[in-house]
């Protein structure tokens, strides 16, 4: 039984599928919508990974650095949006975010 | 034949704790499944030779932000169960669209063929291990080849570090504070005044 590509792609394709459900599952709960995001960006990651094991190209784990990188930025300040918003609105329910609309 | 068994381990874990990272009705929960995720997802890189990364999705996710996950899950005052009302009433638009994402996604998986010149185009073949393990061929390539790019991650969370301190530090108005430069701006002649004190009227 050997493990190719397609069962690593499989894997990430079904983990991508579950962080887009979960963002509109959970419309209402931001912190639960950043944890889907972190998902897709994980199921990102595996696919850059096993590219790169299997083709032999040491260039895809550069890139799932950098997208490492950037998910956590992405994940800091997003909280801190979060904190800044509850500090001043006491409320983090998606629906109430609408003070820019005009 | 063991390189099987725990892929399949790692990978239905992963997919399991994914599953209940949105469908659990604590967020403590959630993000305690997402650590579970991400720890199945560092075994998955480790078995396809990426050691470096997998201990950096350790050390930086499970360790960094995850944990800041908890602490604002766990700072934020909200009632999540009124979060969760219309839980169901987005389901069937969510599973519709997460049907057709991954319908597309597998056709892509199960029908593409790697070019065959791809293997000439390869940009950093990876050494064998004997010769050089991944943390060190990865340290080569990020540094000589890559270094912009590494300078760029660098500007990123600075920006990232820089931009979470101006959201959330904020002064409360009424609070006394050290000031160190005008403590130090003091001098002598601002400082004290002698008096000449008479005996008997004081000041």
């Amino acid at each position: 039984m050997i493990i190719s590509l397609g069962h690593y792609l499989t894997l990430a394709a079904i983990l991508f599928t579950i962080g887009v459900f979960g963002i509109f599952l959970n419309r209402k709960n931001v912190i639960i919508i950043l944890m889907s995001i972190e998902l897709i960006l994980l199921s990102v990651n595996i696919n850059l990974v096993s590219f790169s094991a299997f083709l032999g190209d040491l260039v895809g784990q550069v890139y799932a650095l950098l997208v490492l990188t950037v998910a956590a930025a992405e994940a800091a300040i997003g909280l801190s949006i979060l904190v800044a918003y509850y500090r001043n609105r006491g409320s983090i329910a998606v629906e109430d975010i609408n003070l820019m609309r005009g | 034949m063991i390189p099987a068994i725990f892929f399949y381990l790692f990978a239905g874990v992963s997919i399991a704790a994914a599953v209940m990272v949105i469908a659990s009705k604590n967020p403590v929960h959630s993000v305690l499944f997402l650590i579970l995720a991400f720890v199945n997802g560092a075994g998955l890189f480790v078995l396809l030779g990426a050691e470096f990364l997998a201990m950096i999705l350790i050390i930086v996710y499970v360790g960094a932000v995850m944990v800041l996950f908890l602490f604002v899950v766990m700072m934020l005052d909200v009632d999540f169960t009124q979060l969760r009302q219309g839980f169901l009433q987005y389901l069937p638009i969510g599973a519709f669209i997460g049907i057709i994402v991954l319908i597309e996604l597998l056709l892509v998986v199960v029908t593409w063929t790697i070019a065959p010149d791809v293997q000439h185009a390869i940009a950093a073949p990876i050494p064998p291990l004997a010769k050089m393990p991944n943390t060190e061929a990865l340290g080569h390539v990020l540094y000589t080849r890559y270094i912009y790019f590494f300078q760029a991650a660098g500007v990123v969370l600075l920006v990232a570090m820089i931009g979470a301190i101006v959201l959330t530090l904020h002064h409360k108005p009424r609070v006394k504070r050290q000031i160190i430069a005008d403590q130090n701006a003091r001098t002598r002649s601002t400082a004290i005044e002698i008096v000449k004190v008479r005996s008997g009227q004081g000041l």
